[in-house]
């Protein structure tokens, strides 16, 4: 019996990042850490740089300058695929599942990059590695499946669920890569409320139980504020403000920026 | 009924050589998006290069069978090295304008080097026919037949069960989101590029060895693009099931109303077909129409 499907959290660190398309700046000088095991929510206005940053993380985009640290390693050279071998996994905002595909054989290409087994390695490592490695592999499955709850719906292909249910599928597919550093992109982005609060228990619950550390990218500011331990503000490029929820809430250009001047007195 | 039933035959048994022609054109619109237009040449050239081994070169013809294989799998990673993977990205116009260049280039090259004679390379299957009855099948039809379903049997198989396969439906589906799962893209797209060329070969050697080589060969793959665009583009099952039906309908044309019924019959077919069904039989409805 696995105690965790995840190894222990990460720290993950954005050192100084510099990005930009052409002569935009998409991102200025961008540092901040997510704390391991914590949850870190990333907020600004539309076009702050929020989906750069992350897509620098995930590999995406190479920064002109600065570096991205997942634990000890600097993982700023590493092609895309080779980060998820690292502990890195990722949702997308716009749901990102492989459409003709049911939500298990979806949750099971999750597992595809902790599998070393081909035919020649089976050959190599001997048939008792592999049978291991595809029995830790079915017990992380059944562990997510269970844990989020999707049971009922494992054979279901995933184009026919209703959406909050396919963001569900996708996180069950990202905690299927066995992740120590997690990216959700707007989680609970489009969702009703009870849709909102059970994605933000599950969220809570994965930080809880299983030690990984979250990152998310989050528009909805009674979630974020909920559920996050540290928020980091991004405004035109720039991190402006960072800190516990209750300190961002309070932040001067924070509250300017974000929220708006006239909101300063109602915050 | 004698004379329908072997016609139907010999007509099945020649679309499934089609469909192995066809795979290697699904292979690659399926894993890259590129709609590859030298698809007919490239199974020429390996044709005249398993021809160049076994004759010029006197090898046994199963030394030269995977000898060519070995080129024509050299020669798909290069072509996706320096062509493919810097246009990525380009529309796919381009794309494909490249791939018409790249037929012309091979075409043009196995012209300069072979002429345009017809030549007859050996045969790596029995020559016996099957007789039942009063129906006869000659015996390279059948073993074109047996090796093109063994190959498209292990596709499927390769496909739907094996972890490189599954990661290669992934990329073609998402490449983005299949990198994220620690899926190597550039490994799966060259991939796809040299199992392309490798099925377009054996079809190659296949229908060379039976019909005889010249450039002609190329012009094949004409009829191909009709079961492609019949099955829907990005579909394997549509791809085969779309050959073999219009290598009967040619089939049945060729034997009722004479040979050159078979240039025009199956595009009637097809153009039928798509008036009914404007993304082909099995293809994905959002697919772009070329």
């Amino acid at each position: 019996m696995l105690s965790t499907p995840a190894a222990a959290g990460l720290a993950l660190a954005v050192d100084a990042v510099d990005l930009s398309f052409g002569g935009i700046h998409a991102l200025r000088g961008v540092s901040f850490a997510a704390a391991p095991g914590r949850i870190t929510a990333i907020i600004g206005p539309n076009g702050a740089g929020k989906t750069s940053v992350f897509n620098t993380i995930s590999g995406f985009y190479r920064p002109a300058a600065g570096r991205v640290r997942l634990g000890a390693d600097d993982i700023t050279d590493l092609p895309v695929h080779a980060r998820a071998g690292r502990g890195l996994a990722r949702t997308f905002q716009n749901i990102a599942l492989f459409h003709g595909l049911t939500v298990l054989e979806n949750i099971k290409l999750g597992g595809h990059h902790t599998m070393r087994s081909g035919v020649l390695s089976a050959l190599v490592y001997g048939r008792g590695v592999r049978d291991e490695e595809l029995a830790l592999r079915e017990e992380v499955e059944r562990r997510v499946i269970d844990f989020l709850e999707i049971e009922h719906i494992r054979h279901l292909p995933v184009d026919v669920l209703p959406y909050g249910l396919q963001k569900r599928v996708e996180l069950a597919r990202a905690l299927a890569m066995r992740p120590r550093v997690l990216l959700l992109d707007e989680p609970v982005a489009g969702m009703n409320r009870e849709e909102t609060e059970d994605m933000a228990r599950f969220i809570l619950d994965v930080q809880e139980e299983w030690g990984v550390t979250v990152l998310l990218v989050e528009h909805d500011m009674g979630m974020v504020m909920d559920i996050s331990s540290h928020v980091v503000v991004l405004n035109f490029g720039e991190v402006i403000a960072s800190g516990t929820p209750a300190e961002v809430r309070r932040h001067p250009q924070v509250v300017e920026a974000y929220l708006g001047a006239e909101s300063a007195v109602a915050a | 009924m004698n004379e329908f039933i072997e016609y139907s035959l010999l007509g099945l048994f020649s679309g499934g050589v089609t469909a192995l022609v066809a795979l290697s054109f699904v292979l690659i619109y399926k894993g890259t998006g590129v709609v590859n237009f030298a698809v007919g040449e490239f199974m020429m050239l390996g044709a005249y290069l398993y021809y160049a081994g076994a004759v010029s070169f006197g090898l046994p013809p199963w030394a030269a069978f995977v000898v060519s294989l070995l080129l024509t799998g050299i020669l798909a990673i290069l072509v996706e090295r320096a062509v493919l993977r810097p246009l990525s990205g380009q529309p796919a116009v381009a794309v494909m304008m490249a791939t018409i260049g790249m037929a012309s280039i091979i075409h043009g090259g196995v012209e300069a080097i072979w002429g345009g004679d017809t030549y007859s390379p050996p045969t790596l299957l029995p020559r016996t026919p099957l007789t039942m009855g009063e129906i006869l099948i000659p015996g390279t039809v059948l073993g074109n037949f047996a090796v093109a379903a063994l190959l498209i049997g292990a596709f499927l198989a390769f496909f739907r069960y094996s972890k490189t396969g599954i990661a290669l439906r992934a990329t073609a589906s998402d490449p983005v989101t299949a990198a994220t799962l620690g899926i190597n893209i550039d490994f799966s797209q060259r991939l796809t590029w040299v199992l392309s060329g490798l099925v377009g070969t054996v079809a190659g050697v296949l229908i060379a060895s039976s019909a005889g080589l010249s450039p002609l060969l190329a012009a094949a793959a004409l009829g191909v693009f009709a079961a492609i665009i019949l099955g829907g583009l990005d579909s394997i099952l549509g791809a085969i099931v779309a050959s073999m039906l219009l290598g009967w309908v040619e089939a049945l044309g060729a034997g009722y109303l004479g040979g050159k019924s078979r240039d025009i019959l199956p595009f009637v077919v097809v153009l039928v077909i798509l008036v009914v069904r404007p993304y082909g039989m099995f293809g994905t409805r959002s697919i772009e129409r070329l």
